[in-house]
């Protein structure tokens, strides 16, 4: 390892095969993007193949990740699971503060950096968050978000085999950021550190949020239009900076409107 | 009012005046304010934090939570809205027993989510007037995640100042709940006397 952790030529043609290959992908998928009538509710057209990924999904939630998430759980103290998930978060900061210098915010992108900074040394690989401590707080992003700032249309609803609730644009963002991830392209054995605290981020995000996603995997009617709705009007929101979006709106009038006039 | 706000002047009065001529002629003399859709919500927030904190039994905390909702919702107007279309067809008879049967059921559903809420707090921000009604927005920080925003939709349209929807995070109660009933509808065949007895075990 020592005298490979510097860069080299080869590394540098390797990330800028990465951002190439990123870019083709970025733009097949954005042109690929299909456009709804109105940009309000959930614009569907691939709904049965969906639903089929949906039952594949809650398929694997029952068998693998839910069991296995309450597993972990029980036995690794949550200090240990706290932790695990801020060096997770740690190792994704130099890919926001890339995409938050893409999106134009200047501030963000440097918070984004000093956390790194700061989180992987004195924060012992980014197992502690000295960084929000002392009021520098994360500012988490994705190359998703950047096409929808740049512009991008939100594209049909997906969902992805083991990864859940997309749209087309959402999908070609994550496969920009796991084709450019810095933390990949630069260190050793980057991106299995990378993928393994992932992991383990959502087995926790399963076990904390429990009783919410088995009400509306397991008690719901529908699951599928559940998971649709939410997936849809909360990333919405994010992007409108935490407005209600129009096809909430929308749908007031009506209601007082039939009832009352 | 703020018209008497002296700050504003004569020509604040006067504007006062022909706002409150405007708002008589449209039939809306006591238009719901954001003010008010504030002092609703700080009320709404003040009854969830003394619950939160009461330090008393689940189930009692559960029952609170019910009386919250049925005295600052308009339970009527999310009730039918949920059922959506055939409220129309639906007699008054099936419409109240339906709406006792949807109160029921939320009052169940989101009663054991407010678990997560005890020892919690919910802080009023901001509010706003959006088209007809008004958005009161929320914080609520509690133990082990990240704070998260709660959003209060509140209107006077049924007669009293009520709020209408909740929206966690974005996400509308109102049309979760929408959607969901009318699965409920189409898994019993679309017949509203089948879908409250659903409605009276779901939950």
């Amino acid at each position: 390892m020592p005298a490979e952790t510097a860069l080299r030529t080869e590394d540098l043609r390797h990330l800028l095969t990465y951002a190439r290959a990123a870019s083709v992908l970025a733009f097949l998928g954005l042109a690929a993007c299909s456009v709804p009538s109105e940009p309000t509710d959930a614009h569907d057209p691939y709904e049965p193949l969906n639903r089929a990924t949906h039952g594949l999904n809650t398929g694997v939630d029952r068998v693998v990740l839910r069991p296995v998430s309450q597993v972990y759980g029980t036995v690794v103290p949550d200090p240990l699971r706290r932790g695990i998930d801020n060096a997770s978060s740690n190792l994704g900061a130099p890919s926001d503060a890339v995409n938050k210098l893409l999106q134009g915010s200047v501030e963000d992108a440097a918070g984004n950096l000093f956390r790194f900074l700061i989180n992987s040394t004195v924060g012992v690989f980014g197992f502690f968050d000295p960084a929000t401590a002392i009021g520098i707080e994360a500012k988490e992003t994705g190359f998703s978000d950047t096409l929808a700032i740049w512009g991008a249309e939100e594209g049909a609803y997906l969902v992805l085999p083991f990864l859940g609730p997309s749209t087309e644009r959402d999908a070609a963002g994550l496969v920009v950021d796991a084709l450019t991830d810095p933390i990949g392209a630069f260190v050793d054995e980057g991106d299995d550190a990378v993928t393994g605290a992932a992991i383990a981020t959502a087995v926790n995000g399963r076990f904390e949020f429990t009783e919410t996603i088995d009400s509306v995997l397991y008690d719901s009617a529908d699951s599928y239009v559940q998971m649709r709705l939410f997936y849809l009007e909360s990333r919405r929101f994010d992007l409108g900076g935490g407005q209600a979006a129009a096809a909430v709106t929308d749908l007031y009038e009506d209601i007082y409107s039939d009832l009352y006039e | 009012m703020t018209f008497t706000n002296k700050t504003f002047g004569r020509r604040g009065v006067l504007l006062g005046m022909t706002a409150s001529a405007l708002a008589l002629a449209a039939g809306r003399a006591d238009a719901l304010t954001t003010a008010q859709a504030k002092s609703l919500i700080d009320r709404v927030v003040g009854d969830i934090n003394r619950v939160i904190n009461s330090g008393k039994a689940e189930s009692a905390m559960f029952r609170d939570f019910e009386g919250i909702f049925e005295r600052y919702a308009d339970v009527p107007t999310i009730a039918r809205s949920t059922l959506g279309p055939p409220a129309r067809s639906a007699s008054q008879d099936q419409l109240n027993r339906y709406s006792k049967a949807f109160t029921g059921y939320l009052a169940r559903k989101y009663g054991r989510r407010f678990r997560e809420f005890i020892g919690g707090e919910v802080a009023v921000t901001n509010a706003r007037q959006v088209k007809s009604f008004q958005e009161v927005q929320a914080v609520a920080t509690l133990r082990g995640i990240d704070p998260f925003r709660i959003s209060f939709m509140v209107s006077d349209r049924s007669g009293s100042d009520r709020f209408f929807d909740m929206l966690i995070e974005g996400i509308s109660l109102l049309k979760a709940e929408r959607a969901e009933v009318g699965a409920l509808l189409d898994a019993n065949g679309r017949d509203i006397d089948r879908l409250i007895n659903a409605l009276n075990r779901a939950g």
